[in-house]
């Protein structure tokens, strides 16, 4: 910048019939704000950048749907016809029905429910839950998620919004919107 | 006239014409300084050294590991740019286009040379890491180029990564959840990371499953349509081009730093 600087401001036989040249203290203002400019448009451009990767809209599932009537559940079933589509069990027992979110707490995979074993399997590291989605053995360190499920007010069927997670280790399974009561 | 007169006439008669002089600059290089120039004024020759010296070639001391993940990156490269022409990174096609590959196309092995090349390469780096490792040829003056290789490292891995998710079966989708997954505990950036959850706006989080590093690698909360996509031009495009400059910084590192490390 120094070079510049000097060819900028020294005197010269063309300069001297020519405009004056701007004083080193102008040249210097000028050159900051124009770095400065600079600077700003390549920040946006990257805050721009950034931006663009990250989409407003998804094609995926919805997060919340009506999952038919408690009456459609058997009582003492795991059941798997939301699985696919929702990533959702709905359990049923005796005196409740509560809706288990298929992903596996160790590291995102979608355990099996085994029938004959009483379980659910991943079968990415082996990680097993209780029918509750309490965790028994394999490597996650932490009960499957619950998701909100209430019965919906204008047709009685059942409302599950997987946005809302319960957690067992909080506490938070005793909350009324982490089950239906059914007796 | 003998032979070798119409020989020097034929020869001058092809170098001297303004064609051949517009593509090499130096003319026939028959003294030692010509030809040194031949080499530096030729793009392809002058990524090699000059001169190499004799310790230079010793298989067992450098295992020619560098070469061999060299060797490797353009195989890939290749075969990568044929299976392009026939994959297509979209759900309802990528797991048939792979099929396709090994079983529709001449030279179906092409996609398994893909494969076994990108396991091979990650292995060879290693190896070549390990070797550099041992003879300590990481010392000054070449520290900053073990840092450029370490960089490299990584972009194998990177690069072995997003490969994994374009057959698009169980395996590709299953591990790439999982290994993405190690984005959400990002400082930070991950919104089950450390400090996440202490950036906020007038009480609202801003770094969200909906917001976060993993969502913007994944470009979406599953791995997905996006998700694929994302990986293919990370794949095929991105990192092969940042690869590719520090290819060409580490070797240039390679000679200012003395040439190929050799026995003391």
């Amino acid at each position: 910048m120094a070079d510049t600087v000097t060819t900028g401001t020294a005197p010269s036989v063309a300069a001297a019939t020519e405009a004056p040249l701007p004083s080193r203290r102008g040249f210097l203002s000028w050159l900051a704000v124009a770095w400065l400019a600079f600077a700003a448009g390549v920040g946006a451009l990257l805050t721009l950048t950034a931006r663009f990767l990250f989409p407003n809209v998804l094609f995926e599932p919805p997060s919340s749907f009506k999952a038919g009537y408690p009456s459609d559940y058997q009582a003492g079933e795991v059941d798997e016809r939301w699985k696919e589509k929702y990533q959702v069990w709905i359990v049923r027992n005796a005196d409740m029905v509560y809706a288990l979110i298929t992903v596996c707490t160790h590291l995102g995979c979608i355990p099996n429910w085994l029938q004959a074993q009483n379980k659910f399997k991943c079968p990415c590291h082996g990680s097993g839950y209780y029918r509750s989605g309490i965790n028994f053995e394999g490597p996650t360190p932490r009960p499957l998620e619950r998701a909100a499920i209430s019965i919906s007010p204008d047709d009685g069927q059942i409302f599950i919004d997987k946005a809302r997670k319960f957690l067992y280790e909080k506490g938070q399974w005793t909350d009324p919107a982490a089950f239906i009561k059914t007796t | 006239m003998s032979l070798e007169k119409h020989w020097r006439k034929l020869q001058r008669s092809v170098v001297e014409t303004q064609v051949w002089k517009s593509i090499f600059r130096v003319g026939i290089p028959n003294t030692n300084r010509k030809r040194v120039l031949a080499v530096l004024g030729n793009v392809v020759l002058h990524l090699h050294p000059v001169k190499t010296r004799k310790s230079g070639v010793k298989m067992r001391y450098t295992w020619c590991a560098g070469g061999m993940t060299f060797f490797l990156f353009l195989v890939l490269t290749f075969t990568g740019l044929l299976l392009m022409f026939y994959y297509r990174p979209t759900i309802e096609y990528a797991y048939g286009d792979m099929l396709d590959l090994r079983e529709q196309v001449p030279f179906g092995v092409m996609r398994e040379m893909h494969r076994w090349g990108a396991h091979a390469m990650v292995i060879a780096v290693w190896i070549h890491m390990f070797r550099v490792f041992m003879t300590g040829s990481y010392k000054p003056p070449r520290e900053f180029n073990w840092n450029v290789g370490v960089v490299l490292l990584v972009l194998t891995l990177l690069l072995s990564f997003t490969g994994y998710l374009l057959p698009w079966d169980q395996l590709a989708i299953w591990a790439i959840t999982v290994g993405s997954n190690m984005a959400r505990a990002t400082p930070l950036a991950g919104y089950e990371g450390p400090f996440a959850a202490q950036i906020q706006v007038n009480g609202v989080n801003l770094v969200t499953a909906g917001s976060d590093a993993r969502f913007g690698l994944l470009g979406g909360r599953i791995v997905g349509a996006n998700a694929l996509l994302r990986f293919y031009v990370l794949h095929c495009v991105f990192i092969p081009l940042i690869a590719a400059f520090l290819m060409a910084v580490h070797f240039w590192r390679v000679r200012k730093d003395g040439g190929i490390s050799g026995p003391l």
